[in-house]
This record gives C-alpha cells, sequence and structure tokens, in this order.
C-alpha cells in the first residue's frame, strides 16, 4: 500500500494548489504519483526523483568541462566571488522560501549587492505602478465566492496557471457564485486566440500592444462618452457592451499577465488597468489581482518590502537600499557592465533574459545555485545544486494574492545535498569571516 | 521563397512549462520552445510547408526554429516563439527605464532555413554565448 501525503503544496506557479496528495512507496523515499496537480506541477515533483539529477556541485575547468567539489569547496568560491566583486548582481529568489530570502538578503547587506528577483522579467512594471497608484485588491477565495464578471488581460492561465480558473477564477461554486461557471461572465482580452479565450463569453482581439488605449477607452464607455468607430481594432460597440457589463456585475475583477506588463506601456499600462478598476468601484465591487509566475516571486517582494521598503531592483552598493528601476535593474546593470560577479539562487536568467545579458553572466565569475542544469548553469563557473523547496524541505511562501502558505516537505534530498537555507547560511558565516564581520 | 516581415511576442505554453520542469538540456524542451507558431497566411506568404526550419533575425539577433501551424489562433500578423532562450535571442532588450526587457512587439523577419538545425538550450546558449 502506497502512503499517501496529503495537503501538499505545489511549488510551481503563484496559484500555489495547496491540494495536492502525494503517493509514496512503502518506505517513503520515492515518489509514485501525484494526484490533482496539473501536468506541470506533477511533472515537477516526479522530476525531482530524475535518475540522472545532479547531486554535487560542479566547477567549470579551463577546458570547459565540468569538475565535481565539495559543498564547501562551493561555499568557499562563492563567498570570495562575492566578497571579491565591487559590485556583485544577486539575481533570481523567486523558487525558494522567504526564510532563505531573508538570508540571501543579510549576504547581500555585507557584501553590498545589487538584488533582484524574477520580478524584473515578469510583473516589475507591476510593482512600479502599484508603488505609484495603488491597487484595490482581493484574495483568491474572496474571488472564488463573489466574482461575478472575470476578465483576463494578456494573460492565458489555460497554459500558465492551469488550475487556477478551476480553483479560483471560473469555475468553482462559491457562497455567491453557486453556479459556478454560470454565475459568471468571462472576458479575454489577448492578440492571440489563446485556449483561455476560446473559453470566453467575450474574447477581445485586440492590436498587440496596444492594450493602454483600450484600457483608455474603457474608462471612456464608462463615462457614456463619445468614442471612435475603433479602438486597438476593437468596434467601439464592444467596448461600450464590455463596460456595461463589467459596471453591472456585483463583483468584477480583473487578472492581468505578462501581455500588458511585457509590451510598451508597461508600468504605465497597469496604471490604466488600475485606475479602469478604480471607475468600476464607484458602481460595483472592483479588484486587480496580477497573475504572478514563479511560486515564492510575490514572497520575494514582501521579504525585500519587510527589510528594505522595496520589493526589487535593490541596490546596497552604499550599504543601505536604493531603488531604481532602469538603473538598478539587472538587465540594465548587465547590459551596461556595472557588475563585476553573478550570483543566481531559484531562477534561470539564461533562459529567460535577452541573450545579450546571458553574454555578459558568462564572462563574469559566476554561481548559479539550482536543482536543475538550466542555461544558466552552462553558463556559470560554478553549479550548486541543492534540495527542491516545496518537495524535499519546507517552508513559506507567498500565493499571487499576497496570502503566505506554508510548502510541506514529501521526500529526503538525495544524500548529502544542501538546502538553499544550509547552503547560504554557510556562505553568510563565511562571508562574515571574510569581512571581519563574526 | 520570400522573406515576410511578422511582429513577434513570447510567452507561457503549457508543453514549455512540463518540458521545462523536465529538464532543459533535453531534447523535449527544444521541441517545445524552439518553435515559431505562425498562421496558414504567413506560410503563403513565406512559400514553404509547415514544419520548415527558418530564421527569425531582429536587429537584436537571429535564431533557427521550427515554423509550425499557430496553435492558439489564428492571429494574423503575430509571431509566436514560447518563453526561452529561443525567444530571447530575438527580443528587444530594451527596459527603457523599467528595468523590464521589450519581450513582446519585436520586428522580426523569417526566412526559411532548411538546411539549418534548430540548437537545443544548452548548445545554443553556449554557442551564443562562451
Ligand atoms: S496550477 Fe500552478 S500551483 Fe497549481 S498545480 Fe499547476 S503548477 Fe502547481
Amino acid at each position: 500500500m502506497a502512503k499517501i501525503v496529503t495537503d501538499v503544496v505545489c511549488p510551481f506557479c503563484g496559484t500555489l494548489c495547496d491540494d495536492l496528495e502525494v503517493a509514496l512507496s512503502d518506505d517513503g523515499e520515492e515518489i509514485l504519483e501525484v494526484y490533482n496537480a496539473c501536468t506541470i506541477g506533477a511533472t515537477k515533483f516526479l522530476h525531482s526523483q530524475a535518475k540522472d539529477r545532479v547531486t554535487r556541485p560542479q566547477m567549470k575547468q579551463e577546458d570547459g568541462s565540468w569538475k565535481e567539489v565539495t559543498y564547501d569547496e562551493a561555499v568557499e568560491y562563492t563567498a570570495n566571488l562575492l566578497v571579491d566583486a565591487k559590485k556583485p548582481l544577486m539575481y533570481g529568489w523567486s523558487s525558494t522560501s522567504c526564510t532563505a530570502q531573508g538570508t540571501g538578503s543579510e549576504i547581500g547587506e555585507i557584501v553590498g549587492a545589487c538584488m533582484d528577483n524574477t520580478a524584473t522579467v515578469c510583473h516589475g512594471s507591476t510593482l512600479i505602478a502599484v508603488q505609484d497608484v495603488g491597487v484595490p485588491s482581493a484574495t483568491l477565495g474572496e474571488i472564488a465566492n463573489r466574482a461575478d464578471r472575470v476578465v483576463f488581460w494578456g494573460c492565458n492561465p489555460a497554459h500558465a496557471h492551469p488550475r487556477h480558473m478551476s480553483r479560483y477564477s471560473i469555475f468553482p461554486r462559491g457562497f455567491f457564485t453557486g453556479k459556478g461557471s454560470k454565475s459568471r461572465k468571462m472576458f479575454v482580452v489577448d492578440p492571440r486566440n489563446t485556449d483561455t479565450a476560446k473559453m470566453a463569453d467575450v474574447h477581445l482581439q485586440l492590436e498587440q500592444g496596444h492594450d493602454y488605449e483600450l484600457l483608455s477607452a474603457i474608462r471612456v464607455a464608462l463615462r457614456g462618452e463619445a468614442l471612435p468607430d475603433f479602438v486597438a481594432g476593437i468596434p467601439k460597440e464592444q467596448i461600450y457592451e464590455t463596460a456595461e457589463t463589467l459596471r453591472s456585475g456585483r463583483f468584477t475583477v480583473i487578472f492581468f499577465g505578462m501581455g500588458v506588463t511585457h509590451s510598451l506601456g508597461k508600468n504605465h499600462n497597469i496604471d490604466i488597468a488600475i485606475a479602469v478598476t478604480r471607475d468600476l468601484n464607484d458602481y460595483t465591487k472592483a479588484a486587480i489581482v496580477p497573475m504572478r509566475g514563479h511560486y515564492n516571486v510575490t514572497g520575494s517582494g514582501q521579504v525585500w518590502g519587510w527589510q528594505f521598503g522595496f520589493p526589487f531592483c535593490l541596490d546596497l552598493t552604499r550599504g543601505f537600499a536604493r531603488y531604481n528601476p532602469g538603473d538598478s535593474s539587472s538587465n540594465d546593470l548587465l547590459i551596461r557592465d556595472e557588475v563585476d560577479a553573478v550570483f543566481v539562487l531559484g531562477s534561470d536568467p539564461g533562459a529567460h533574459f535577452p541573450v545579450g545579458s546571458v553574454k555578459k553572466i558568462a564572462q563574469l565569475p559566476s554561481v548559479c545555485i539550482d536543482p536543475h542544469i538550466t542555461p544558466t548553469s552552462a553558463v556559470s563557473k560554478l553549479h550548486v545544486p541543492v534540495a527542491f523547496v516545496g518537495v524535499e524541505v519546507g517552508g513559506c511562501a507567498y500565493r499571487m494574492d499576497n496570502v503566505p502558505i506554508e510548502t510541506r516537505k514529501v521526500v529526503e534530498p538525495p544524500e548529502g545535498m544542501l538546502t538553499d537555507e544550509e547552503f547560504l547560511q554557510k556562505v553568510l558565516t563565511r562571508v562574515r569571516e571574510l569581512k571581519g564581520a563574526a | 521563397m520570400a522573406a515576410i516581415q511578422i511582429n513577434l511576442i513570447s510567452g507561457r505554453t503549457i508543453q514549455q512549462g512540463v518540458s521545462m520542469e523536465n529538464g532543459k538540456e533535453k531534447l523535449a524542451y527544444r521541441d517545445a520552445c524552439g518553435i515559431l507558431e505562425l498562421d496558414d497566411a504567413e506560410f503563403k506568404r513565406l512559400g514553404c510547408f509547415k514544419n520548415t526550419n527558418v530564421r527569425v533575425s531582429s536587429e537584436f539577433g537571429s535564431v533557427v526554429v521550427k515554423a509550425i501551424g499557430a496553435t492558439q489562433g489564428p492571429h494574423p500578423g503575430l509571431g509566436w516563439i514560447p518563453m526561452g532562450p529561443w525567444a530571447n535571442a530575438v527580443v528587444n532588450p530594451n527596459t527603457y527605464s523599467t528595468g523590464m526587457p521589450t519581450f513582446k512587439g519585436t520586428p522580426v523577419t523569417v526566412d526559411v532555413a532548411e538546411d539549418e538545425v534548430v540548437l537545443d538550450a544548452i548548445a545554443l546558449i553556449t554557442e551564443e554565448c562562451l
């Protein structure tokens, strides 16, 4: 009889599903099956068991080959790299626990690092907009129970957050949404006819990059003013109708994603999406929620918020926190050749940064702390594999609506393998020694 | 066979997520993300069949991917490469003082490159960076 672990939290996306069940072998060592998770979440658990997994740190040799080193040697290299650098970049922090993020910040403070998380390539623009104008928001539980108008703007949960619609936003029967999806009107705004759009009551297939204009047009329509015949490729009748439907609901929620944050306009697109939400609050209850990607990118912003007052793009080089996206942001720092060492934990800039930035990482002293082999580990000088947070060690993570959830340990990591937190603690101790601050 | 100009966007697909978690060094990751989704009309303009390798070039770089029919279309005038090193070889890195590269809306040229291969993630990043 397999042993079933219940109430397991999925450490992949910001939906942070907390109802997974994992079947283990009799000895509790092997994951056999993952129930309730979407295919991405299940794959994450099962892949942690891969036979070809790297379990010891590896250092790149002159000839490009890899040589296994001990964790102590890896700690020594990492600590020296950070201490010797004038301006190291410590990037990532989104696939690890809040405790590890906190320890990382201590290191960053001592060595005077620039610290950035993956918001810099996903919802960074959102964070800027929220700091500029505030945000009327809600929890996913509230949305499951109340929302009868649901907008997905520039996001595709069918692919990026596969259980979001079934757990929170469209299908669940809530206290005031007893008929599930029949209680709700679903809108999708996307230049592609995505699998999410195919399920919607209304799909506004706008011209790519014209989000600001369309949001602005909805504000005009809400005020009952005149619109041109088409805005962003959408006929005015459809815009008036959309505004009317959103206004006439009992609870409207706008979920938005990379379509808004990555297109030109960036934080201004979100400013105006928030303005639309505010306008709707003149008539009904409305909220807006970013579809956060990594399972704990939200937590990283929270931790740095408590510690430094800013959620990403921290520059600690002067011994206190400065914040200036466009200046203290990873891609700008790399492209302008302003950092002299790179430390990556809990993210993969090698795959997800524009290639010009990755070229810079490849030229610098660098360490990549990640359970997987990734394009980042391939261009780094040192790769330190660690245990999977949420699978092999527990720890706190923040869901996309800023609700903290404690993830669970399901199995033991491979023998002798460190967790992020353990590795960071060792680096912190060594950094203190090297700095004479022990 | 003509070169065509399109507007390129990128983002997640479920195959991208699954293959990424299965190991980015594996060929399944390349097969999920080293692709360009195009509408039928674009294939006509390009003058080639579906599943042909093409070169996608922008002012920021160029990369070989396999052109396939749009799975979430039609989306006239748009090309789609799932997020990953292939898309990132050509996207606009400018952040315009926001910290955020302009991942969506890169003007690109596509032309047929039947004899060229689509590299796996590690080979691609190694070739570009080392
Ligand atoms: S939707 Fe996200 S959190 Fe939920 S199971 Fe899938 S990957 Fe995991």
